[in-house]
This record gives C-alpha cells, structure tokens and sequence, in this order.
C-alpha cells in the first residue's frame, strides 16, 4: 500500500450516478464538493464518466485465516475486497479456530488492521464451536476491541429454537444482531444441489427450498415474539421472500440479504456437473431469482453480501459430491449487480449505494462506514467505471483461490479506484497514473 | 473412358454367364453358398442363387446365400469415421465343408476380400473359397484374384466406379466417374 | 458418438445403431470362435470406484471379445478421500494409454467429469455414476425387450410397448437412463413406486407415475415388467426411512406368483440383478419361464461391445 495520504481531487464525478461534482478529500475525510476548495498540491483525477459509490461494505465474507490460510488469507481477502470496491467487510466465523470467543476475533479484528486495506470487523459466532448447542461468550466478543455487534454461526444452522431464541433475546444488550444461516439440517442431509427437475435428471442429492423457509418463517416469529432483531443471510427463494415480506408488514426487526450468484444463476448452471456452481444454499430456479429481484426493489432484501467462500482447486476440480460449497464474490459482485439490476432497469446506482453500503453498514452497526458522500464525512469512497467492460477471468483475480462461477463472463463495468478514509486502497492500471 | 459402361441388359448377361460358369466349375450346386459382400454384394449374391436355383431345381437359393459383413476385420478402422455394421447371415447349417462364393460389386485394392476371409474363417471351415465380381477394376495391393468376373475395367487411379443396383439404388447400371480421391476398396 | 455417458444424450437414430450393432455383435457370440480382431491394440481401462464384479466382468469379456487389451484399476474407498483424486487416478492411466475408460463411480456426474473436464482425452463409457445413469443396463435391456417383443429387428424400435418400471426410482440410475432410453424408442413408461421414493421433478418427465403394483396392473396392459432392487438401508435409516418396513413393500409392490399370473400371456419379467429374492421379487416370479434376467446378462455382453466398438474402432474425434 503506498502511502498515498496527499489530498486528492475527483473531478466531474457522478455521485450516486445521479449529481455531478467534485471530490475534494484530504486527511481522511470528504473536505468539499468543489475542486475550487482543493488544496494546493492535490493530486487531480479527471472522474468524467465514473460513478462514485459509498464505500461498499460486505456483511457477509469469508477470509479463511485462521485455519485455511491455503484458500485464502486475510491480506489476500483483503486485496481481493478493495479490488472489488470493498472498505469495510465482516469476515464469518467459521475458522479454525472457530471465532467464538473475544481472542480469536481480537486475533482477526488485528490482523485486518495490521493489513490495512480494508476494514475487517469479525463476526462472532453464536454458538461454540459451531456445534449448535452452547451459546458462546456473545457479550465478552461485544466487548472485545473487534467490538462485534454481528453474530452468525453461517455455514451451520442454529436450528435448534430454544438456542436461536435465548441468542436473540442474549444480544440486545449490544444492540446486536443474528445472523441466520436457514437451513434446516434434517432435511439437508448430504444435499448436493436444489431439489427439483434439474436434481431429478442429474441424480443429486436435493435441498429442499422449505427446508430455508422452514427456518426463515421460525426465526421472523420468534425475533417478533422476542423483540430482537434477526438477519437472513443469503435468501434464495421466492418463498423466502414472501415470508419476510409478511414479517416485515407486521413490523418484525427482520432483514434480508441477497448473493449476487443468487441473483444471476439458477440450478441450470449444475447441469455439466461443474462444482465451481455447487454453493450453500444451492442456486435456485429462473422463478426464484425473479422473486428475489422483486424483493430487491420492493425493498423486502435490504443488501446485497457476496458469502465471498474461496476454496483450493483441488476442492473443486473433482466430482459434485466430492468437491466444496462456495464461490468467490467479491471481485465481481458490482459487475454482476449492475449487468442483472442497474442495467435491467430494476435498481439505480443510488439504491447500488444502499444495498452495498448504507444498508450493511447500518445493520452491522459499523461507525463511519455507509456515509453520504458528503462534506466533512470519513472519504470512504468507491469509483466505478459503468462502461468498463471485461471478461472473468479467475485466474488473473486478487483472491488466493480460483472458484468464481462467472469465468468467462462479460461484465458490463468495474471498480476503478477503492478509497479508505482517504488512502487508495485500490487502483485500476488506467488509473496508476494518476494516483500512483 | 468415362460415363456408363453397363447397362441393365449388360448387367444380366453378366450374371448369368457367372451362375454358369459357377455350376460348370464346380460340377453342380452341391455344397454351394453364396455370400454377398454388404452392401451391393448382398442383391448380387441373390440373384445368383436365382440364377442357379433355375438351372438346378434342387438348389434353394433362399437357404444357400446371404451375407458376411467384414467391418469388423478391416485394416482400415482407426482411419476413418465409425462404420455401422452390416448383417451377416449364414445357412443355419453353417458353411462347414461347403464350397463357399463370395459375392461383390467392385474388387479393387482386395483389402475388403482379405477381410472377408478373415471374417469366413471365424464362421466356420469352407472346403473352398471362390470369388465372383461383377468388375474388377485392376489396382490390387494383395496377392487376390477373382475366380469369376463380370466386365474387367482397365482404369486410372483417379477415377471411381460406381454400381447401381435397382435394389439399392432403384437403377441399373455400371458408370466410371472422375474423382479427386482415387477410390480404394 | 465420443462418450457413452447418459441415454438422454441418445437420439432414436443413436439407439438402433447401438441396438443393431449389438443385434450383429449377439449373432458372433453364437459362434464357435467368439473373438474379433476389430479392437486389436487398443487398450480399455475399467475403472470401478465401487465394487462391482459382475458388470466389470461383461465389460471386461466384452473388450477381450474384440480384442482389446483390458486394465483393471478397482480403486475402493471414498472418492472423499484427498488420497487419491479423481483426476489423478485418470491420468495416470491416461499415461499407461488408455484408449477407453469405463468407470463406475459413486457419485452422479464423475462419468461427466471425466470426459469433459479435460483431464484425459480417452473416450469415456458411464458404468454407473450415483445415481444419474447407467446406460449401458438401459441399452441391454432395451435389446431385450426388442428381442422378445419386437423379433429383434434390426431398425426397430420400441413402439407401442408398454414398460412398468418398479421400485425405488428415487435412488435408481437404471430406472433414470431406462425412462429415457425407452421413451426415445417409442415405448410408453410407467413408473410404479412409493410417494417417498419418487424424485421431486419426476412429474415433469414423460411417464406415467402410479403408487402401487396392483394399481399399475389394473390400469395398463404390460408388455415388460422391470423389477429394481430394493436397498434394505433405504428402509431402516430410523425415521428418515423411505419405507416403514420390507414386509409393507413387498406387500404393495413385490412381485409374486399372483400377481405374476395377472400379467398378460407375452409379459416378460426383468431385473437388473441382483436380485433380492422374496422382497421385490419372489423365487416363483424369478424363476418362471417369463424371466428374462438370465438372458439380460448374455445380452449385456452383445451390448457393451457394441458400445465399445462403436467408440473405440474408428478414427479419433477431434
């Protein structure tokens, strides 16, 4: 990272694609949106043609350190985010160690600093281990410098009711909340892909979508019953949708999240038995991906999280059964959100900067982070070029691992320039010039 | 020479002048089955036990010909497309001891005949083995010759002969056609 | 044709050519000397991730019928284990010179992996992989049917036949590459088995689906009579299990000399073994002159060195 604290100005930027002006940011913050109050010496950036976006912040991504440092590390996670736009993201809790206690969090809430590239808050998770069973020390983790306010257990269920109510009712002493990863695990088990036609013909295990809705439903209930607030990670069904729709009007505290790859593929992609789109939960029907659209703009989904997973080759290039769940998503989640949702017409590139950023921000409680990009706030900032198309290719990605599910594709635009409280965390080569 | 060498009439004479000289050589029916080469040998080698069966009441064409397909046996598999393999039936008797006539349209190169021998062997022990052609056509690479021919064709490798038969091709005739590749059977 | 992996790849054409090149292949076998020379110095891999002795066996007579040279690689333990991946296990014997691999492997789509995925470039025949598909059982029982009801003519298909197909289709690659194989020919499918052990999905396939064996007997005329085995785990699993206990499905769906004699006179009785006798099928109903699962296995032979040749013998697709 070079130490690239000069002031710098953006010129003629389109600020949430809507309102041109100017960036003018120095010593960490928004200073002015006129280059007429640039500072001498500043650094200039002609923004003509670039969309300039709140820092995006990711609730939901897994950097793999401790324990899988071989998929992925948290400086690799962390370059790979700010190559994505990212400034801030939640790194998941199902290392090894797990992070259920305040030192593993310490640990990785230290490393990310030490790292610098991106703001890694770590989730704690709800119960030790993973396992289920015991909560873990929700409240010692809160008080931790990692200061976690966001608990998941994702990758496993808290399926057990007795358990997903005391973690609700345990965090609102912190004004914290539950991260549910839905999936029923007695209906699911050895699961390999979306139960339907496509399962029928392949012969893969099925993953009934009830067994997501079965949980969503139960925890929309009991987080009203509690008065607490409850997170869906990775909503993949229409039902879904429909259900927290309902429990939204009822004025449950519930939020939803949305994957990019559950908004872009469907169970199709299975067919070819290529495991780089074998993901928990599985990819869904063309009708599911058209209802979380629609849950999208109605405001049902309030963010978009990639559930970045990366895995060794090795873990994929293998047959279905054998090889492991998840993609990567950070490097090409706002490609793929602009080509299915900007471009369609479904969403603006203000409402791009709520669900990527103010919304994820707001939920996890972070300070600083899902700013209006405005005078005198923190200039966390990402520019993105909507006219920049290009190609996947994984191989040529920041990410230590390879499992992208888009390869190959066109993405119609991409990050250009990432900005961390005023130091550029990432540049584009036709930008290395001019911030170098 | 180019165009039709053979017509119809030509083609019948041909074929009666081979049953003939197939009874003369070799005393009689007895013993005798005759087994078309598929795909144009299978209508040749019945006409031929039609033939036979006129001269001689006591020869049942129907039982004494067939086929023996020879795609399995050829030398040539790996260098072409997949084949799909023709029918082969034999007198339920087998051919053990007989005096088996193959029967083909064109011999040229004598790759296929050797394949048929192969084939023949597999099948069962003839007492003898004797070939009829309705052309030869010259350019052999083995060491074959036919016993009984219809029309001998001098021509160049360049050019490619073609039989039409009315039960395959709903015509009669014999034509030499130009071709870039020289057609080896 | 470069693979053989799944019969809803097969077109009609596709199939009688197999079927007719099988019907040839059935006619060498009844001769003194059963051996062709049409795969001479080519060299098929069986490579068989789950045990199994008698479909590795007919691959094995059948490429040594053409001969072929035959490689055994019986690799046994969990596909799971990083010990030995998939795609090492194939190359190394792409590197022995494999001109063909057939694999059997436990889970759906390794057969798919294997061709498409780049590791080798051998030709791939599917023995069975998880639960997908096994098309070569599809093909020899096809050829059955075709032999019994249809006087084995070459070009002809399967039309205007009815097949009941019984058991757990669910779990069942027979019953998956037999739904398509036999559709594609003409024929009409019934499938004949519990609520539970019926895949979401199946209602879009192009059979008919029915939820008891008296019911299918009643309701359709038969002309085969396809009995799958019953996996006596699938019934005991504590409550997960498909099925509350073997006597209930034996009871409903078993076939026995009863409901044997219901059938009408030309109905043949199949199975693709083995046989799990007194639980889908009865000894009486296994052993009665309309069985034709003897005969399978012979055809099964005829089948896959049609297969074989049909892949191997030509020149090498780019």
């Amino acid at each position: 990272m070079s130490a690239t604290t000069t002031p710098l100005v953006i010129t003629g930027v389109s600020l949430y694609g809507d309102t041109t002006a100017d960036l003018v940011i120095a010593k960490g913050e928004i200073v002015s949106l006129s280059a007429a109050d640039a500072p001498a010496k500043a650094r200039t950036l002609d923004g003509k043609g670039l969309v300039a976006l709140p820092g995006l912040v990711d609730l939901h991504t897994h950097l793999r350190e401790p324990g899988k440092e071989a998929a992925e590390t948290i400086e690799t996670g962390s370059r790979s985010a700010a190559a994505g736009g990212y400034v801030a993201v939640h790194a998941m809790a199902n290392t090894t160690p797990v992070a259920d206690s305040a030192g593993v969090v310490e640990q990785v809430w230290n490393r990310g600093r030490e790292v610098g590239l991106v703001d890694v808050f770590p989730v704690g998770a709800v119960t030790v281990g993973l396992a289920g069973e015991h909560l873990a020390e929700l409240g010692a983790m809160a008080l931790s410098a990692a200061r976690v306010r966001v608990f998941s257990d994702d990758g496993m269920c808290v399926h057990d009711p007795v358990v997903m109510r005391r973690a609700l009712e345990y965090v609102k002493t912190f004004d914290g909340v539950i991260a549910q990863h839905a999936q029923d695990p007695r209906l699911t088990e050895g699961s390999q892909m979306n139960e339907g036609i496509v399962s029928a013909e392949l012969g893969l295990a099925g993953w009934p979508a009830v067994a997501e809705e079965a949980i969503v439903a139960r925890d929309c209930l009991l987080a009203e019953h509690v008065g607490s607030r409850v997170h869906i990670l990775h909503l993949s069904t229409s039902r879904s949708v429909e259900i927290v729709r309902w429990a939204k009007a009822r004025g449950v505290t519930v939020t939803a999240e949305a994957t990019p790859h559950h908004i872009a593929l469907t169970d199709d992609n299975a067919r070819g038995y290529d495991a780089r789109f074998k993901v928990n939960p599985p990819l869904r029907t063309q009708e599911d991906v058209e209802a979380v659209h629609a849950g999208i703009v109605d405001g049902t989904i309030d963010v978009i999280g990639t559930d970045h997973a990366p895995h060794a080759d090795e873990d994929k290039d293998c047959e279905w059964a054998a090889a492991a769940f998840g993609m990567i998503g950070l490097e090409t989640a706002l490609g793929v959100v602009q080509k299915t949702l900007v471009e369609t017409g479904k969403v603006t590139w203000r409402d791009v900067a709520r669900l990527m950023s103010e919304e994820p921000a707001r939920i996890g409680r972070i300070e600083g982070h899902g700013r209006p990009l405005a005078a005198g706030e923190p200039a966390n900032v990402t520019l993105v070029d909507p006219k920049r198309a290009w190609s996947v290719d994984p191989a040529a990605m920041a990410s230590r691992s390879h499992n992208s599910p888009f390869g190959g594709m066109e993405l119609p635009g991409r990050v250009v320039a990432t900005i961390l409280r005023g130091t550029v965390t990432y540049a584009d080569e036709s930008m290395r010039g001019s911030l170098a | 020479m180019t165009g039709a060498v053979m017509a119809a009439p030509d083609i019948a004479r041909a074929l009666t002048r081979i049953a003939h000289e197939i009874l003369e050589r070799n005393g009689g029916a007895d013993d005798l089955v005759l087994l078309g080469i598929p795909t144009r040998g299978l209508p040749l080698a019945r006409r031929l036990a039609e033939r036979i069966a006129i001269v001689e009441p006591s020869f049942d064409a129907d039982a004494r010909s067939g086929g023996i397909d020879i795609t399995m046996y050829r030398d040539d598999l790996g260098r072409q497309p997949t084949r799909s393999i023709g029918a082969t039936t034999v007198p339920s008797a087998g051919i053990d001891d007989a005096i088996v006539v193959l029967v083909d349209d064109v011999l040229n190169s004598g790759r296929t005949i050797r394949a048929a021998l192969d084939a023949i062997k597999d099948v069962g022990r003839p007492r003898a083995v004797q070939l009829a052609v309705l052309v030869d056509r010259g350019h052999r690479e083995l060491p074959i010759r036919a016993d009984f021919v219809g029309k001998n064709l001098p021509t160049s490798r360049s050019e490619r002969v073609s039989v039409l038969l009315d039960e395959i091709d709903h015509e009669e005739e014999v034509r030499i056609l130009r071709s870039e590749e020289g057609g080896a059977k | 044709m470069r693979h053989l992996l799944s019969t809803k790849d097969l077109s009609r054409e596709d199939a009688i050519l197999i079927l007719d090149t099988a019907g040839e292949m059935a006619k060498t076998q009844e001769r003194e000397n059963r051996k062709l020379p049409t795969l001479r110095g080519k060299t098929v891999v069986n490579l068989f991730f789950e045990d199994s002795t008698r479909t590795r066996t007919s691959f094995e007579v059948a490429a040594k019928r053409l001969s072929a040279d035959v490689i055994n690689f019986s690799a046994k333990g969990s596909s799971v284990a990083k010990g030995e991946s998939l795609k090492d296990t194939a190359q190394t014997l792409q590197a022995m010179g494999s001109d063909g691999v057939v694999i059997r492997h436990s889970a759906s789509g390794a057969a798919a992996r294997l061709a498409t995925s780049g590791w080798i470039s051998s030709a791939v025949v599917n023995a069975g992989d998880g639960t997908h598909q096994h098309p070569t059982q599809a093909l020899l029982d096809a050829f059955t049917i075709r032999r019994h009801l249809k006087g084995g003519e070459a070009g002809e298909g399967l039309d205007g036949l009815t097949v009941a197909i019984v058991g757990d289709v669910l779990h069942s690659r027979v019953a998956r590459s037999n739904v398509w194989l036999l559709t594609t020919l003409g024929a009409k499918v019934v499938l004949v088995c519990p609520p539970t052990l019926v895949p979401i999905g199946a209602e879009t396939w192009p059979v008919d689906i029915v939820h008891s064996l008296d019911a299918a007997l009643n309701g359709y005329a038969i002309d085969a009579l396809m009995m799958l085995r019953i996996q006596l785990e699938r019934m005991t699993g504590g409550g997960a299990a498909f099925f509350p206990s073997p006597a209930e499905y034996t009871r409903l769906f078993g076939l026995d000399g009863s409901r044997l004699a219901r059938l009408p006179q030309h109905t043949i009785v199949m199975h693709p073994g083995p046989m799990n006798r007194g639980l889908e099928i009865s000894a009486e109903a296994a052993d009665s002159p309309r069985s034709v699962v003897v005969e399978q296995v012979g055809n099964g032979i005829a089948v896959r060195m049609a297969v074989l040749y049909l892949l191997l013998a030509g020149e090498e697709v780019a």
